[in-house]
């Protein structure tokens, strides 16, 4: 579907009759077109998670928090907050694993990119969910946008984040128009609403030369624009903690440190959702060893930008130990927490940034694997940012019962998490059941400017 | 149930703004009594307190409240009383823990343990050094750092230096607990006793514990320094329930300071008692003074027992 092809024969991307395009594109709308067992399954038991998820929600929004959750005046934060730190960092993926590598040339973003895209949207829609479940009054929802305050960085990031969603979809739904018009042609045995579906949101795509100009110019300029905003939504997330007094979070380091570790997490996440839906869809054509070697390399290079800002963030602190910094760095480095902060810098950074320099961990099982790890422990990290700190204020705590000094989260909080989890990977399921998750065309494109390298199937 | 103390408390906090502006009004009649224009007396007398901080009787034809029916504006409400710059100091060699002040904010404000909106801290600053109890609350900081971060405007500095909370404003989103490095603020998570009491201790009008809607679940709330019982001129109930007089109340614009008995000039009573405030360097400019625990009025002793340990 390159430039070439369309001025030349002014030919739309019907025509395009190669062989080989339509064994791919067959093989691109298998998911689509049929849902297994094994897919019905797994959709159920995401399903049931969520429904478990938004129990426990009503649950705590009944009941006493006091009892629901795990939350004092002390630990005001829990694992509502660092998931929601968790998933805006999850949600840069898109910025790096789409838009840094279509920029840059990186022609083997190709198949990864709405992969991304789709995951990146997703997780910021949790995000938002995880807010929402931290709010002592969610009827007052609203008041943000009534009494709004510009002063304050919460309005600073539901600024940038509304604008974030927005950008991100947008660029998401542009090049899946091209996508859909392939659907509503080539897809069959669809219940009607859904082929309904494809042809009122292809917009009339016909594959005019002067559409695909339109097209590529706004995905362009999208693809431009994404950046500074994926950049700027994770600098605001942690400006939530930077702009406060607090010991634990008073570093000018903190929105470079965020951002260094959402793109660790973004290449992980990337990772295990490649292996995932290569698995399922049986995409190996497509998602390939390469891909997983380079996704290796790319591991390695973010672990030694986030090891630089770790380093940055605790080791300098920890050199003068000063009285106010003390408390919260000796709590991480021998005190309660210290087992999880070196698990978590063990297998959050030193795990990515040695294994896969060896060549057979970049492999698509070990890589994973390790992706897993670094997935997980990322998790953790945001948990040890938010909130053991909170334990450990300028002012003794005294007088007050157990409770109010460790904060451990209750049923009700890790249900909501996990079902966060669920429904993120439900969004991404979902969509990769009625649209094509590797888009045909770029794909193609690809193929067709005679960069082998990418689509290394023959 | 609900509705209606929300309303109550609705109306309470309307009723403080307008005794704030009868306030003032009466300032301006005593002025004017000084200027010489004198209605006629009617022969009842009344207290009033001068600028100079002297109790003085006038006759009470001199002085005037206008409670008049306006309706004010939230504006207005968050403004605080005219003319006031309330401070607080507290001398830390009159402390002996006896948690009087903890007790009586506790019943001024509704809350059972272990909320505190005022807490007694046992403090040692260095080994070698001697410990200390500190009794500690919201600063009200001139600087303060949780009403910047608020996205609704529901924690706000008054004209009076109070920083005070409108919980029906607050959404719960607790950053401004996050900012305060002082753990100054409490949140209503619902703790069932605290519901239940709170519903058998319905706010009643003439209650000065419901100027702050301290029992709105799922918002923040801390000490106010007691703007009700300021208004009428009284001292806040952590310094009138302090048998040892360790917390002083007053006004910064008329430079005195009371805990019920003495009285003092604040600036006097800051330079001679070498006054400072905690954590000077985070630069939040607190309006709570401390006088270092020395020439102690008690010998320190331990806590016999641990507060608030049950859930």
């Amino acid at each position: 579907m390159s430039g070439n092809n369309i001025t030349a024969e002014k030919t739309t991307y019907e025509t395009f009759t190669q062989e080989e395009y339509m064994v791919m594109k067959d093989e691109l709308l298998r998911p689509v077109q049929r849902i297994g067992t094994w897919g019905k399954v797994w959709i159920a038991f995401l399903v049931t998670l969520c429904l478990l998820g938004l129990y426990a929600y009503y649950i705590q929004e009944t009941r006493s928090k006091y009892v629901t959750v795990s939350l004092r005046d002390y630990t005001m934060w829990g694992v509502y907050i660092s998931n929601f730190v968790f998933f805006v960092a999850l949600s840069l993926i898109g910025v790096l694993m789409s838009a840094v590598l279509k920029l840059t040339n990186f022609e083997w973003y190709r198949p990864l990119s709405r992969i991304a895209e789709v995951i990146a949207v997703a997780a910021i829609m949790l995000a938002g969910v995880s807010i929402v479940a931290a709010m002592g009054r969610p009827d007052r929802l609203h008041f943000l946008f009534i009494h709004g305050r510009i002063q304050s960085p919460i309005v600073w990031d539901i600024i940038v984040i509304i604008t974030y969603i927005a950008t991100s979809m947008v660029l998401l739904f542009i090049p899946l128009i091209p996508s859909l018009s392939t659907c509503k042609n080539h897809l069959h045995n669809k219940p009607k609403w859904q082929m309904k579906m494809y042809e009122l949101l292809s917009f009339g795509w016909e594959g005019t030369a002067e559409q695909w100009k339109i097209l590529k110019k706004s995905i362009r300029i999208l693809t431009i624009m994404v950046i500074p905003l994926g950049v700027s939504i994770h600098t605001v997330t942690a400006w939530l903690f930077a702009t406060t007094l607090r010991a634990e979070w008073d570093s000018t380091n903190f929105g470079a440190y965020f951002v260094s570790g959402a793109f660790l997490l973004g290449v992980a996440g990337m990772i295990v959702a490649v292996f995932a839906i290569r698995k399922a869809y049986k995409l190996e054509n497509y998602l390939t060893p390469m891909h997983f070697d380079k996704l290796g390399q790319a591991l390695v290079l973010m672990s030694f930008i986030y090891i630089y800002f770790n380093i940055n963030e605790y080791l300098v602190p920890a050199y003068k130990m000063s009285g106010l910094h003390a408390n919260h760095l000796l709590d991480l480095f021998v005190g309660e927490d210290a087992k999880m902060y070196w698990t978590v810098v063990i297998c959050g950074m030193l795990v990515p940034a040695i294994l896969p320099l060896f060549k057979s961990m970049r492999k698509p099982l070990p890589l994973t694997i390790i992706a897993v790890v670094v997935v997980i422990a990322a998790w953790f990290k945001r948990y040890l940012i938010v909130i053991p700190g909170l334990a450990h204020p300028y002012l003794p705590i005294q007088d007050v019962p157990d409770s109010w000094r460790h904060y451990s989260p209750s049923l009700v909080e890790m249900t909501i998490v996990v079902a966060t989890f669920a429904a993120m990977m439900l969004i991404v399921t979902l969509f990769s059941r009625f649209f094509p998750i590797i888009s045909v065309w770029e794909v193609a494109e690809g193929k067709l400017e005679g960069k082998d390298e990418i689509i290394n199937y023959k | 149930m609900k509705n209606e103390n929300e309303d109550n408390n609705r109306r309470k906090f309307l009723k403080f703004g307008l005794l704030a502006g009868g306030a003032t009004i009466a300032g301006l009649a005593l002025q004017q009594k000084i200027l010489g224009d004198s209605p006629a007396d009617t022969g009842k007398k009344v207290k009033v307190l001068t600028a100079e901080g002297k109790l003085v009787e006038v006759d009470s034809s001199h002085v005037t409240h206008h409670v008049n029916e306006i309706d004010l504006t939230e504006s207005q409400i968050r403004e605080g009383i005219e003319g006031r710059k309330f401070v607080m100091v507290i001398d830390l060699a009159r402390c002996a823990n006896e948690r009087k002040c903890v007790e009586g904010c506790q019943k001024m404000h509704n809350t059972l343990p272990p909320i505190e909106y005022l807490k007694v801290k046992r403090m040692q600053d260095a080994e070698l050094t001697a410990p200390y109890w500190f009794p500690q609350m919201c600063y009200h900081c001139d600087n303060p750092p949780c009403t910047k971060v608020c996205p609704v405007d529901a924690t706000f500095k008054r004209s009076d230096g109070i920083v005070a909370v409108d919980s029906d404003r607050c959404i719960g989103c607790k950053f401004c607990m996050a900012a305060c490095p002082y753990s100054a603020r409490s949140f209503n998570f619902g703790r069932p006793e605290q519901v239940e009491f709170n519903e058998k201790h319905p706010c009643k009008e003439d209650e000065s514990c419901c100027s702050t809607k301290s029992s709105t679940v799922g918002t923040v709330s801390k000490c106010d320094f007691c703007p009700s019982h300021a208004e009428k001129g009284e001292l806040p109930s952590c310094v009138t329930e302090c048998p040892n007089g360790t917390i002083f109340f007053g006004d910064e614009n008329e430079d005195t300071v009371s805990n019920g008995e003495e009285t003092f000039r604040l600036k006097e009573l800051l330079k001679s008692r070498a006054g400072y405030r905690q954590f000077e360097e985070l630069g939040t400019k607190p309006r709570v003074y401390y006088l270092p625990p020395v020439k102690r009025q008690f010998p320190f002793e331990e806590a016999t027992e641990v507060h608030n340990k049950e859930e």
